[in-house]
């Protein structure tokens, strides 16, 4: 009996193949970097990042104030590297909802990883890992789709309702020339929790 | 257009040990070194298996699921017993078929495992475990099987991968990124191989995706053609499209294909298109919700039929045609048979360049279609059962149909086909303005405004395993059950029909010639797994996996709901295999 761990491995450039000896001959290392994982649009958030729009929706355009009113639906956002403007958008971990709160809704352990009343979240699901697309304005919970868990945005992301074991990770923020940077990690691992 | 790569990759170990011994062998003549031995999978044993081997997921290529093995029978099934198990390991929906070959099982697993287990003894061989990505959103966490071609073991992953393994030792030989699973694409179909060449198909109908089925060198990893189950601009159909949405279109592929050697087509099942508020994207949408005959040289769509038009429920129908011969007047035809998951049973004539309607009739309740053309088999719809953006609209069978992915089965004995049924529910959706997100959710409603429940008049059961005749085109007998069905068939020679699928975890032995259950163990979970049978010395078996997940407990969650239960069907996968005493086999 034998037991093989084999993972995704990353991309070499689509080629024709050779034969096995030959690849193995000619093959330079053996285990080619984790590419696909360690591009820097894949890389997690970092601590100094700016907050921008996705590529889909806005050619390179940071997360202004202005664009997060009160009562509004949360916007979903991604790191940037500041030094080479890459955001890191290859990455569903790397899904950031922003909403500005009404300031009296939150609570204390809210307030220090908030920048005045606008807070971030992880925008993955910590029960199965959805993508969390739902919110109830009316008490500001964030909303999963897949099972209805519910995460209050103004008590640190607590879950409230539904099957998730644990809060969604709150991402520390502050403002600074008139742009939201990261300045700290999420506060518990981001994704699924098993 | 999803980003593509070819990723080739072999394992460490066995580099390592091929460059030792090339270096101890200046003239490269290396040989395998103790190669345990194996039954090489040829065109030939494809086409026209043994008894004794299940080597593909419906085990020949007319996807009748149907072994023509009969030393277990009606006259001794009673006394079936378990010989072996084995645990996978893993949680979640388990639904391929335990894949055999000369007395070489192979099991895949969700998380895309891959187990080789010595048939008979149960004792494991090999083990392939993949290393998923850490932020793959799994929305079916499940695979229905894997390929056999040569001395490989195909197999198509979670993260949009198609993977050649070495049947003897589950070394990867090589590993080709078929689509980017950041964008939705992810596969959980068994590929099929066929010639040479190894075909899958990509899930995502939820995500945004444009479906296509795509062949590949079973040598080398190459790809042969891909082709789109949503025509781009200018082609063919792209007429049934409006604007924009063909690129965002669904219609994935879920299911493995069926294939007519005669003709060299392969007839392959779609599934929905996307966003399911079907009034975002107008048209008849081709080819979503059809069956299309694919040219395995290639890859040309030579002829279709589309079961329903601008589909509004989420009734993907996926499944592939079973090629059945039946009467069609005076004239035997050449057909398909398909149970829709729209709740009506077609009956197709297929040739060289054609598919043609030759009737349909429903085989559950369904409030949608209030004409079907006797002509071109085209329904005409209930205005008032369509769901729309928008609105609250409900319609009968539910969204997961009169029989969603569990395939049916043949028996050329009876020449009955056995569909595992679900009646008497309905859904409500309610539409909202469908939001694009790469690999997340885009329907065009909020899956906790989904409802699922009891039809107000029906019946006081939901799971139906169904017996038709096809040489008369009537229901012959039916089973019911209180829980829902999400059981494959099995038909043998032993003139038995195998299904478990319920809540209760009973796997079962039916009469297929009366449907009297004949036999029942209760499993370590629910059986949505494919049953097989093989032989290994003369012993004939009986191999399924019990592992309840995936779409089987969701819509047991929404049963909860709706009928106040709780219902909660334990997880974690385990081989079952069942056998005669030595005494009932006459031994």
């Amino acid at each position: 009996m034998s037991s093989h761990d084999r993972g995704a491995r990353p991309c070499a450039g689509r080629r024709a193949l050779l034969g096995g000896t030959a690849l193995a001959l000619i093959a330079p290392p053996l285990w080619p970097a984790l590419a696909a994982e360690s591009t820097p649009e894949r890389q997690p958030a970092q601590v100094g990042d700016l907050l921008a729009f996705p590529s889909w929706e806005h050619a390179d355009r940071l997360l202004a104030p202005g664009d997060l009113v009160h009562g509004a639906e949360p916007l979903l956002v991604y790191p940037r590297d500041p030094a080479t403007g890459v955001i890191r958008e290859r990455s569903r971990l790397n899904q950031i909802l922003v909403c500005r709160l009404a300031p009296e809704t939150l609570d204390e352990a809210t307030r220090p990883h908030a920048a005045g009343d606008v807070v971030a979240y992880s925008g993955i699901c910590t029960h199965t890992g959805c993508g969390i697309t739902g919110w109830d304005a009316t008490r500001a919970h964030f909303v999963c789709p897949c099972h209805q868990s519910e995460f209050d945005a103004g008590r640190a992301g607590q879950r409230v309702a539904g099957p998730a074991p644990r809060a969604l990770p709150a991402l520390p923020l502050a403002l600074s020339d008139g742009h939201f940077v990261i300045r700290g990690n999420f506060t518990s691992a981001v994704g699924a929790s098993s | 257009m999803p980003t593509r790569s070819m990723r080739r990759t072999v394992a460490p170990l066995a580099l390592l040990a091929l460059f030792v011994q090339l270096a101890s062998d200046p003239a490269g003549a290396a040989g395998p070194v103790d190669e345990p031995p194996y039954a090489s999978v040829t065109a030939e044993r494809l086409a026209t298996p043994g008894a004794d081997d299940w080597l593909m997921v419906r085990r020949t290529y007319d996807s009748w699921g149907y072994s023509p093995l009969a030393h277990i029978s009606t006259a001794n099934v009673a006394t079936l017993q378990p010989v072996w198990t084995f645990s996978t390991g893993v949680v979640e929906g388990h639904q391929a078929p335990p894949i055999v070959n000369d007395g070489m099982m192979f099991v895949a697993t969700p998380r895309n495992q891959v187990i080789a287990i010595d048939a008979r003894s149960g004792e494991e061989v090999w083990r392939y475990r993949r290393a998923l990505p850490g932020d793959l959103f799994q929305l079916h966490p499940t695979n229905r099987g894997v390929a056999l071609w040569g001395d490989r073991v195909y197999l198509a992953t979670v993260d949009a991968h198609l993977v050649a393994l070495d049947a003897r030792t589950g070394e990867v030989v090589w590993d080709v990124e078929v689509a980017d699973y950041l964008s939705g694409y992810y596969m959980t179909l068994a590929p099929l191989a066929v010639e040479g060449r190894i075909l899958v198909g990509t899930s995502g109908g939820e995500f945004g995706i444009r479906g296509f089925i795509e062949a590949f060198d079973a040598d080398s990893g190459e790809s042969l053609w891909r082709t789109y189950t949503v025509p781009g601009p200018g082609e063919p159909g792209s007429e049934t499209w409006s604007d924009e949405a063909w690129k965002r279109g669904g219609v994935p592929i879920w299911v493995t294909g069926s294939y007519d050697p005669a003709t060299r087509l392969s007839y392959w099942g779609t599934g929905n298109a996307g966003p399911w508020m079907a009034d975002q994207r107008p048209g008849d949408n081709l080819y979503a919700n059809s069956v299309v005959a694919i040219d395995i040289e290639s890859g040309a769509i030579r002829a279709h039929h589309q079961y329903h038009w601008n589909d509004a429920w989420d009734w993907d129908e996926v499944t592939a045609p079973l090629l059945i011969d039946f009467p069609d007047g005076a004239d035997t035809v050449k057909g398909l048979v398909h149970a829709g998951r729209n709740g009506y049973l077609w009956r197709l004539a297929r040739s060289a360049d054609d598919i043609r309607f030759v009737d349909a009739r429903p085989y559950v309740y369904q409030n949608v279609f209030s004409a079907i053309d006797a002509q071109s088999g085209r329904p005409s719809y209930d205005p008032t059962r369509i769901p729309r953006t928008g609105h609250r609209t409900e319609f009968c069978p539910s969204l997961w149909g009169g029989k969603d992915w569990p395939p049916e089965a043949y028996s050329p004995q009876t020449g009955y086909l056995y569909i595992p049924a679900n009646e008497n529910l309905c859904s409500a959706f309610t539409g909202e303005k469908a939001k694009y997100r790469p690999g997340e959710l885009y329907l065009g409603l909020s899956i906790d405004k989904l409802e699922v429940f009891p039809r107000a008049d029906g019946g006081d059961h939901v799971g139906e395993l169904q017996a038709w005749d096809m040489r008369t085109g009537e229901q012959v007998w039916t089973r019911t059950f209180d829980s829902h069905n999400w059981g494959p068939v099995l038909a043998t020679g032993g003139g038995l029909v195998f299904a478990g699928g319920t809540n209760d975890r009973l796997f079962r032995a039916f009469d297929a010639q009366t449907g009297a259950l004949l036999w029942q163990q209760k499993t370590s979970s629910g059986v949505i797994g494919v049953p097989v049978s093989y032989a290994v010395d003369g012993r004939q078996y009986i191999a399924v996996v019990s592992g309840w997940g995936v779409d089987a407990q969701r819509k047991q969650d929404y049963l909860n709901k709706a009928r106040g239960s709780d219902i909660q069907v334990p997880q974690g996968g385990v081989v079952w295999v069942f056998a005669l005493p030595d005494a009932a086999r006459g031994e």
